[in-house]
Parts: structure tokens; C-alpha cells; sequence
């Protein structure tokens, strides 16, 4: 075992790409509970947008293209769900388990002809002399432009949940939906809106796995990554700085498990993988005493009866 | 104007309706998709469900369909007395790995004695390993109040690597030649699942199957147990008052379901699969959630509709041997399956009326 190996200005470095995808999705996830909707079909929107943006992007030549692509699989895939548990009023739980099934049958569809395929890299952004610091610049400030924006998308949502007036009415709308129906608020329309961009934000996520992470086109990639943002809006009681925290925390363990494995640790490779699923259960186990944060409406079904 | 008004009750007529309306959508549905992906979509279709059960070879394919539907019906039993209740447990592909697990270590551990009671051993072995790793979310449910959702997920991909590491490490066979996976448990007659009737595909896991469903089928309808679980989905607040205990309810569920899926991977370890191996498990965990609904999370119609999808693995198989469908187009297939039914579904909860126009 040589610890020394690991390298902690390219552990901070990776770990900042690893926990992008995490922060997309779960930023995403975020909106839609904040909404009062629970959607369980956040793996599902991921791999389809790992898969379409990984196809767009090959086709193409232009990774921008990739994202972008992905992140209107993602909102379409989404709006499957919107559509049964909005207008057709079923269950959110069961409609969300079925878009992840459909999602993953989907993209394993989809991705079949671009397995083992190397996709064009995704540019660096140049931040000029930032990036010429040292170890600083390193670590920090020498990733793409979707690592930043998934940290001021952050910024963005903390404004428009708690500074706006659209922002306003979508969480007064997810703690009762049926108060800001009497109010004239189109509930089903807003809802229909946030869990849009729930799936725009995990099909970015997924895009990010699939050209960024990997990079690489396999069936079944995304390995539960979208059930972790799941977990990670409980573990942040739906707040979104608390995102981040969660995501840099759970992306940590990834990339630590990750260089220990590298690093020839003692401890076999199969239970350092597992390493980080089995964090997010204790941190659930943690942070579920406290429920304050949960949206009052979150996972119930709303129908205007009058 | 058409207008959408609460039932008081679910439509009975509905509730069965949907179901088979769903399977009609995807068909057609499906059968476009084919089309798009080259391939001729009335050939898929009746290939798909024609040929397994009538086909030429169905001979073969016959017992196919009770390897297949055995883990799916034992499995979504289980899953649907918690669905009922209002306890998702999703985590039954895991619980399925842990039970085969558990079961199969026992009988290596064993391996070579000859003991009658071996496979019954082995049974019990893999329930409770099922039903320990579906207690784990109970538990933390009941105790911290955390998601049993995410929870049995993510002990999915616990188990997954439990059982990458067992193919790989403990569970090795010594004589293999350095190959991953263990001994087959086929060539060691105490531990074989063998089938009952040979050539039949009828193996203890169908007769197992077979016998969950009886048994469900009694303590809903005729056991006080039975009626707690469909009070504590409908109304949990009445329950309570009827002296439900909750935190016992999602214990009960966790275990049963857990300790279900645990017997359905001893089954299949002991049985078609034969030996522990990194791909041992083929997502018949997933698979048995839409089984559950599909089957209206009534014992019967998870018979029915474990057999249906049962149908769609094996004419899958068929025609992507025969006409190069790929095999991920069933799994969008089975996904499309759920989709249509939950959307059918709202036809047994509300019913369409004209508005009358109100005097203002």
C-alpha cells in the first residue's frame, strides 16, 4: 500500500468532476420536491441523457451540442412522468420506478452501436492566470464550463426559491397545493414547469457521466448516481447550498474509494466500490430525524375538484 | 365539456380492464417501435407472444416459461403485500442476490457431503438471508424514519458487489482453473434444485411460487392480517386507530418480501443458474415491480402476470436469435408496459362526466 501516490491537488481536481453530475441531478430533483412532486425517475432522465449526448456528441463533433440534446432528452423523458402523474393522476411513486425502467431499456436501445467509442473531450474553460496558480489553479480552476455552471445554477435556484415571486409561488404551491389552486395559481402547469427542468438537469447530469467522467458510452453507467441525488435532497433538507455540500461530500467518497483502490489498499476492491452507497445510507439515516425542510405536499396527488 | 370526477370506489370492471387495455397499447405501441428498428412489427408481436406458448418449438420454450415467471410471481407476492400497505420496498434484486448467496454458501460450505435435507437447509438458508437484507431498510425506517425506497436501492448495488466479490474471492471454485464463480451447484445432487418432473421445467422454485400464491391469496381475504394490510394503505390514520402498530407493519413487509426474493435467488442459484457468478443476477428484482402492478398487487393477477412477462423474456429471446430485435428492446417493452397501465389506471380511480351547466 503507498498512500503517498495519491495526489491531493488531483484528488480535489477529480472530485470536483465527480460530484458535477451529482449536483446537476440532484439540483434538478430539488425544483420538483420544492414543487410538491416526488420523481423517483431520476436515473431514468440521467441515462437517457448520457446516451443522447454521447450519440449527439459523436455524431456531431461538438460536445455543446451533446449537453444541450441531453438535456432536452432529459426534459422530454420527464415530461412522460409529468404527463401520468399530472393529468393522468397516478401514482408518483410507481410512475417514477417506471421511468427509470423505461429510461434504462431506452438508452440501452439507443447506446447500442456506441459502446467502446471515444467521444470528442470537452474543452477546458480558460480562466487565464486564475488557472495559472499554483495547486489552486489546479484543482479549482482548470475544469469545463459545466462544472461552474452546475455551481452558479446553485446561486441561481437559492435566488429564485427564496428572492423571487415565481419562486414564491412554486413552493407555496409544493406545501399546498390545494391553498394556492383557491389563490388562482395554475398548479399543474407550474408542476408540469419544474419537473421539466428537473429532467433538463439530470439529462445534463447524465450527458456530463457519459463525455466528461468516463468518458465512455456503457449500458447501465450512471450505477445509481440518480438514486444518490435522490438521497441527496433528503440528506440536504431540500435547501439547495446544502446541495452542494452533500455533493462535493458524496463525490469525495467516490473519488477517495477510487484512489484507494488505485493506491493498492488492503481493503478488496468490491467493498470499497460499495463504499459509496453505503455512505449515503448513513447519511439518510442521519438526516432523516429532521423533516422540516420536506415540502407539506411532496408525493401527494393534486386534483382540482371544483 | 368533459369533466373529471373522483369515484367513490375504484371500478371493479376497470380495475381488470386496465391491465389488459395496457398490454393492447403496448403492442401496438411496441409493434411501431419494432418497425422503426427495421424489424416487421406483426412478426415481432405474434412471435414474441405466439411462439413461446404454440410455436413449433414450444416444446422447448414451455418449461422456458416456468423458470422465467417462478422468480417474477415469487418475488412481486412478496412485493405487493408492502405496496399495498404503502411500503415500497424496490430493493428486491438485492434481497434476491443475498438470498441466492446465503443458500449457495451454504451447501459450499458443505460441498462435497451428501445430506438429504441439504436443499430444505439451503431454502431456509436463502429466505433469511433475503429477509435480513430486506429488514435492514425496515428497520432504519421504523427506527430514524429514513426512505426505505432509497435505502433497499441502494442495497442493490451493495449486494452486487457482495456477490462480485464472492464469484471472484470466498466462493471461487478451487478447481476452476483460476475462471470466476463457484463450484456448480447443478453436479452436486444434495444442493440440486432438480426439476420435479424432468423436462417439465417445473423445479421447486414453481411449486414454491405456486404455493405463495395460495397462500397470499387466503390471509388477504380470509386472515385479520390480510385485512390490516389493505386498512394501512387505504386509510393509515383509521388503522391506527384499529390498533395497527405501523413500525410491526413495515417489519412484516421488509421480511416477508425480503425473505421471498431471498428464496426466488436459492431457486434460481440452486437450480437454471447453477453457480455464483458475477452476472448471476438479471434484474428479475426490477422486473417483478411491474409484475406486481400489473397483477393489480392481487395474488391471481400476479400469477397471470408474472406468466405474461414471463412471456415477454423468453419470445425476447426468440426474436432476437431469429430476427435480430435487440434484447434491451423488451426491457423498454416491459418499462412501456408499467407506463401504459398506471395511465389506463386512472380510468378505475375517476370517471369522465358531462359537466352540466350550473345556474350562476
Amino acid at each position: 500500500m503507498d498512500l503517498s501516490s495519491i495526489n491531493p491537488v488531483l484528488l480535489v481536481a477529480s472530485l470536483m468532476i465527480t460530484a458535477t453530475p451529482l449536483l446537476l441531478a440532484a439540483l434538478g430533483e430539488l425544483v420538483v420536491e420544492r414543487a410538491g412532486v416526488l420523481n423517483l425517475g431520476v436515473e431514468g432522465m440521467m441515462i437517457t441523457g448520457a446516451v443522447c449526448g454521447f450519440i449527439i456528441t459523436v455524431e456531431t463533433g461538438s460536445p455543446w451540442m451533446g449537453f444541450l440534446l441531453a438535456a432536452v432528452a432529459g426534459a422530454v423523458l420527464s415530461m412522460l412522468f409529468a404527463l401520468l402523474t399530472q393529468v393522468f393522476l397516478a401514482n408518483q411513486v410507481a410512475s417514477g420506478l417506471a421511468l427509470t425502467l423505461f429510461g434504462l431499456g431506452l438508452s440501452a436501445l439507443l447506446g447500442r452501436e456506441y459502446v467502446g467509442i471515444k467521444p470528442p473531450s470537452t474543452p477546458k474553460l480558460d480562466l487565464g492566470p486564475l488557472a495559472d496558480l499554483p495547486i489552486i489553479g489546479r484543482a479549482f480552476f482548470s475544469h469545463d464550463i459545466i462544472v461552474y455552471f452546475a455551481l452558479a445554477m446553485t446561486v441561481a435556484i437559492w435566488f429564485f426559491l427564496q428572492r423571487t415571486r415565481a419562486g414564491l409561488t412554486l413552493r407555496a404551491v409544493g406545501e399546498n397545493h390545494d391553498a394556492a389552486h383557491a389563490l388562482g395559481y395554475k398548479v399543474v402547469l407550474i408542476r408540469f414547469a419544474a419537473i421539466a427542468f428537473g429532467g433538463a438537469m439530470a439529462g445534463l447530469g447524465g450527458a456530463y457521466i457519459s463525455l466528461v467522467r468516463v468518458p465512455q458510452w456503457t449500458e447501465g453507467m450512471t450505477a445509481g448516481i440518480g438514486w444518490i441525488a435522490l438521497a441527496l435532497v433528503v440528506f440536504a433538507s431540500w435547501k439547495p447550498g446544502r446541495v452542494v455540500l452533500g455533493a462535493y461530500l458524496f463525490g469525495g467518497v467516490g473519488v477517495l474509494q477510487l484512489n484507494l483502490q488505485a493506491a493498492g489498499v488492503s481493503i478488496p476492491v468490491e467493498y470499497l466500490a460499495s463504499a459509496p452507497y453505503v455512505v449515503t445510507i448513513i447519511a439518510l439515516v442521519i438526516m432523516s430525524k429532521d423533516r422540516s425542510g420536506a415540502p407539506a405536499s411532496l408525493g401527494r396527488p393534486f386534483h382540482a375538484s371544483s | 365539456m368533459l369533466k373529471i370526477e373522483k369515484r367513490a370506489s375504484p371500478s371493479k370492471t376497470w380495475n381488470w380492464a386496465a391491465p389488459i387495455m395496457a398490454v393492447a397499447l403496448t403492442m401496438i405501441v411496441g409493434g411501431a417501435l419494432f418497425g422503426l428498428l427495421g424489424v416487421n412489427p406483426f412478426q415481432a408481436i405474434a412471435k414474441i407472444f405466439y411462439e413461446p406458448l404454440f410455436g413449433e418449438y414450444a416444446f422447448y420454450y414451455r418449461p422456458q416459461l416456468m423458470i422465467k415467471a417462478a422468480p417474477l410471481v415469487l418475488i412481486a407476492i412478496g412485493l405487493s403485500m408492502g405496496f399495498r400497505a404503502g411500503i415500497w420496498n424496490i430493493g428486491a434484486e438485492g434481497q434476491y442476490i443475498m438470498g441466492a448467496l446465503s443458500g449457495a454458501g451454504l451447501a459450499l460450505a458443505l460441498y462435497p457431503m451428501e445430506l438429504p435435507i441439504l436443499l430444505p437447509l439451503m431454502v431456509i438458508a436463502g429466505a433469511l438471508g433475503g429477509m435480513l437484507w430486506g429488514l435492514i431498510p425496515g428497520y432504519l425506517k421504523v427506527k430514524f424514519g429514513t426512505n426505505e425506497i432509497l435505502v433497499s436501492l441502494m442495497l442493490v448495488y451493495v449486494a452486487e458487489q457482495i456477490l462480485a466479490s464472492m464469484a471472484l474471492g470466498l466462493m471461487k471454485n478451487p478447481e476452476g482453473m483460476g475462471f470466476p464463480g463457484s463450484r456448480n451447484l447443478q453436479q452436486y445432487p444434495s444442493a440440486h434444485n432438480a426439476e420435479i418432473f424432468a423436462g417439465s421445467g417445473m423445479h421447486w422454485g414453481v411449486a414454491a411460487a405456486l404455493i405463495a400464491v395460495i397462500f397470499a391469496y387466503v390471509m388477504l381475504t380470509r386472515h385479520m392480517f390480510g385485512f390490516q394490510l389493505r386498512l394501512s394503505g387505504i386509510a393509515p390514520r383509521a388503522a391506527k386507530f384499529a390498533g395497527v402498530d405501523p413500525g410491526r407493519m413495515i417489519l412484516i413487509c421488509m421480511g416477508l418480501s425480503g425473505a421471498l426474493a431471498g428464496m426466488a435467488g436459492l431457486f434460481e442459484i440452486a437450480g437454471p443458474a447453477g453457480q455464483v457468478s458475477i452476472d448471476f443476477n438479471v434484474g428479475y428484482g426490477f422486473t417483478a415491480i411491474i409484475v406486481a402492478f400489473l397483477g393489480r398487487l392481487n395474488p391471481i393477477g400476479i400469477l397471470l402476470a408474472g406468466l405474461l412477462l414471463a412471456i415477454t423474456y423468453v419470445g425476447g429471446e426468440i426474436t432476437q436469435s431469429q430476427m435480430g430485435l435487440p434484447l434491451a428492446a423488451i426491457q423498454l417493452f416491459q418499462g412501456m408496459l408499467l407506463f401504459f397501465l398506471l395511465a389506463m389506471d386512472m380510468l378505475t380511480n375517476y370517471r369522465f362526466r358531462r359537466s352540466t351547466k350550473e345556474a350562476v
